[in-house]
């Protein structure tokens, strides 16, 4: 007579949380930019707390996802609730964009949408 | 390091003045007065206790409960993708559900897992401060909050990689992910050649935080 096997030790299953990334806001317009669009980011220079990095400003990258939708921490930082909230995007550069140089090699960075501009909106 | 100071002494016999049992240098004691951010950090922890906002009992525990994290969680992570395709098919799409479904809380964490593969390496900066997914690696180590490393390694990557013993070929692709706003990033190394059957724990113990931030890939 066959023992008995023991049951299977296997790891619960996983699946999808109801709300996986981008993380949603119902309130929120849907994203301008979809993965793949070639997006500028703004030449700004406002004062205060900002979080597009300045190497960054006025060059050329592709959408890489949208991330969800966040607080501005440009208001946050002044204690103010930063709503609505804005959408946030992985943008991707390349070396050669960002630095004269032909490398294939990439820079991704999380930009919000108020500082990224269509590729063919006039240069400032 | 045992030997940071120079001496051309043997250890026995004689001692020197100013130098403990074992022939070395005691620490200075830190009379330096407290700097303006140890004053603020005082101030603010006595004024939340003096408040009522949260005890120091509290404070400590919220302390130990950081100090609790170390890169071994993110290993358990990264092993359990190298073993369960749907636990790594979960992790791609969402970092911090898949550390939950590990039994790791890692509270308002939004974690983006990027996987190294045949064709791209990925490596982590934060460009403008120290952003770093502290609840699943624990606190980063301080060249990653240098000037040097957080400037050069979006200009460079090949050559700061090179410092740290990381030499890619050229048909390899490197993304450099800045951690410049809400997300937190974790890099999912290639699972090296020669641990097949190995166990979860066994394949945690290769990936050390170094290949989590993607300075170093593992080594068996």
């Amino acid at each position: 007579m066959a023992e008995a096997q023991p049951p299977a030790v296997a790891p619960p299953a996983v699946a999808l949380p109801a709300a996986p990334p981008p993380y949603p806001d119902p309130a929120a317009p849907p994203p301008r930019f979809a993965p793949g669009a070639v997006v500028r980011v703004r030449r700004g220079a406002a004062p205060g707390h900002i979080r597009t990095p300045w190497y960054l400003r006025g060059r050329l990258g592709r959408v890489e996802r949208v991330c969800g939708w966040f607080a501005n921490p440009e208001e946050l930082a002044y204690r103010r609730p930063g709503l609505p909230r804005r959408a946030l995007y992985r943008v991707r550069f390349s070396m050669a964009e960002l630095w004269g140089e032909g490398s294939r090699d990439t820079v991704d960075a999380e930009i919000f949408e108020h500082w990224l501009e269509a590729a063919d909106a006039p240069r400032p | 390091m045992p030997h940071d100071h120079d001496h051309d002494h043997d250890h026995d016999e004689h001692r020197h003045e100013g130098m403990s049992a074992s022939g070395h240098p005691y620490r200075a004691d830190q009379d330096a007065p407290l700097t303006h951010w140890q004053r603020m950090e005082i101030a603010v922890r006595e004024l939340l206790a003096e408040k009522g906002v949260a005890t120091p009992a509290e404070i400590a525990a919220q302390i130990g409960r950081m100090d609790a994290r170390s890169p071994a969680l993110g290993a358990r992570v990264v092993a359990r993708a190298w073993t369960d395709p749907a636990f790594r098919a979960l992790l791609l799409a969402d970092g911090s559900a898949a550390c939950r479904a590990e039994g790791i809380e890692v509270d308002a964490l939004k974690l983006v897992a990027v996987e190294n593969d045949a064709q791209a390496h990925n490596v982590i900066v934060c460009t403008l401060c120290s952003c770093y997914p502290r609840t699943l690696l624990g606190l980063p180590p301080d060249w990653y909050k240098s000037r040097a490393y957080r400037t050069r390694l979006v200009r460079e990557p090949r050559r700061v990689l090179a410092e740290f013993g990381l030499t890619l070929p050229d048909a390899v692709t490197v993304r450099v992910h800045d951690s410049t706003a809400d997300m937190r990033y974790l890099v999912v190394p290639r699972r090296p050649e020669g641990t097949e059957g190995w166990g979860a724990a066994r394949l945690a113990s290769i990936v050390t935080r170094d290949c989590m931030i993607g300075v170093a890939v593992p080594h068996i």
